[in-house]
């Protein structure tokens, strides 16, 4: 049996439904935050919900920080769920704080001038593929997937930028660079396109 | 841009499904795993169970069947009824709920919100409110009154002022339930659901009164609701949950067309 996918549990939420929807697509995975079981993972689940602040504190804390930075160094595949996303930049204004820096950029808070627009941004949206990348293969126009987010990923280069959506404006909706890839909606609660999201991360090689 | 959400209610009391009509003469209808997978096939765009189980002993077999559907339905699941405490929010979420719906308690005890949304998420916290027309007095100024016990126990809050403190408390998502039009079919209230999505920087759920397309599309225009809920309209076989959507739709409502 290959190596499980691990996903990391930095107590930013509940992880469960990330690990239920591996298994729908056929794929082991464990939740662990134990820096080297991250170490060993064939592959990377970066989950998360929850606070910028904590999430950096709790990572830093449990040695998964470094573990995490260095699984990227090495070429394995990982993938970032919302604020494992938002985390992967290197600063969020949420709580002013220093995040990981995987990739050059920042995290903003939304700020809409229409007020019949809530925040946080929940619900079902459009994701528009900018860019080809495996992970994204076969997504359709129209093809929408579930996000719960008051901040948004901008990164620096543009160049890492593989879909937006729109709220009032634009923003990021997948990042990524190399064997990186962070989405910012939720493809484990995003349905039949969501399902097909991970089964392709499961089987993804690292390269785009 | 964001869509318009169709969300299906799912009553369950002792582990199957009921529907109630003004909360009395419920009877049974069916497996509420089964109708979650079939929703979710036909495209709903969340899930609400509401729990209605009332002897305390046989409140376990609620996370039975949340576990269940978290296992072969990949949509948000939020589930309610009953939810006095934190705990009893972290087993909902352990079970696989994402979003967790606190009523009665919470007007007990406001700070049920604010603990829920401190160990959860305020984003997973749903503040489900049952509310009632009533004559404006100095307790109810905006003319709505919150109510408790399944329509049973009027508390002298002001619907609005409560909904407005739910939001200060922390809760992500309001549920206006109009106890009135609760099972009549007649269409939402739309007056009380666009008052209080006005006054709210939160998404609304419309709730209670749904019985024809019109009524959705009333919700989610005029009534200015994020979301509108259903329940005995799908769950008799009367509307399918697509047909809906792509009614809502084709009148130009921005709903998810694929799935």
């Amino acid at each position: 049996m290959a190596d499980p996918i691990v996903i990391i549990d930095y107590d930013a939420g509940n992880l469960r439904s990330v690990q239920r929807a591996c298994a729908e697509v056929g794929a082991r995975a464990l939740i662990s935050n134990d820096p080297a079981r991250v170490r060993a993972a064939s592959r990377i689940i970066f989950p998360g919900v929850g606070a910028a602040g904590s999430a950096m504190a709790s990572l830093r804390r449990n040695g998964l920080a470094d573990a995490l930075r260095s699984a990227v160094d090495d070429g394995k595949p990982v993938l970032g769920i919302c604020l494992g996303l938002q985390i992967s930049l290197r600063h969020s204004e949420e709580s002013d704080t220093e995040t990981l820096g995987l990739i050059p950029g920042e995290t903003h808070r939304f700020r809409l001038d229409r007020p019949e627009l809530k925040i946080p941004h929940m619900g079902w949206n459009e994701v528009r593929p900018v860019r080809p990348h495996p992970l994204l293969d076969g997504i359709e126009p129209g093809d929408e997937f579930y996000f719960v987010h008051a901040y948004y990923p901008a990164p620096e280069d543009q160049a890492c930028v593989y879909a937006r959506t729109t709220y009032e404006d634009d923003f990021a909706a997948a990042v990524g660079r190399g064997n990186y890839f962070g989405v910012q909606f939720h493809p484990e609660k995003s349905g039949r396109v969501g399902l097909r999201l991970l089964d392709r991360f499961t089987r993804w090689d690292g390269q785009c | 841009m964001l869509s318009k959400r169709l969300i299906a209610c799912l009553d369950v009391r002792d582990g199957k499904l009921a529907k109630s009509v003004r909360f009395v003469n419920t009877k049974d209808i069916g497996d509420p795993v089964e109708k979650a997978r079939e929703y979710y096939a036909d495209g709903l765009d969340e899930l609400v169970f509401y729990d209605i189980t009332a002897s305390s002993d046989k409140r376990a077999i609620m996370l039975d069947v949340v576990e269940a559907v978290a296992k072969e339905v990949f949509i948000p699941l939020s589930v309610g009824g009953g939810v006095r405490s934190v705990a009893d929010a972290t087993d909902l979420r352990l079970a696989g709920a994402e979003k967790i719906n606190v009523n009665s308690a919470a007007v007990a005890r406001p700070a049920l919100v604010s603990e829920c949304a401190e160990a959860i998420g305020s984003q997973n916290v749903v503040l489900s409110m049952d509310i009632r027309q009533v004559p404006h007095s100095s307790n109810c100024p905006s003319g709505y009154e919150i109510v408790i016990n399944g329509g049973r126990t009027p508390m002298g809050i002001d619907g609005l002022a409560w909904a407005l403190q739910g939001e200060q408390l922390g809760a992500g998502e309001l549920v206006v339930n109009a106890i009135d039009a609760d099972g009549t079919r007649d269409g939402y209230e739309l007056k009380l659901t666009a008052m209080i999505a006005e006054a709210v920087r939160i998404p609304v759920i419309a709730s209670g009164g749904a019985g024809k397309p019109e009524h959705l599309k009333q919700a989610l225009t005029t009534g200015r609701a994020d979301a509108a809920l259903v329940a005995s309209m799908v769950h008799y076989g009367e509307y399918r949950v697509s047909e809906l959507k792509r009614w809502l739709h084709g009148e130009g409502v921005k709903m998810r067309m694929s799935w």
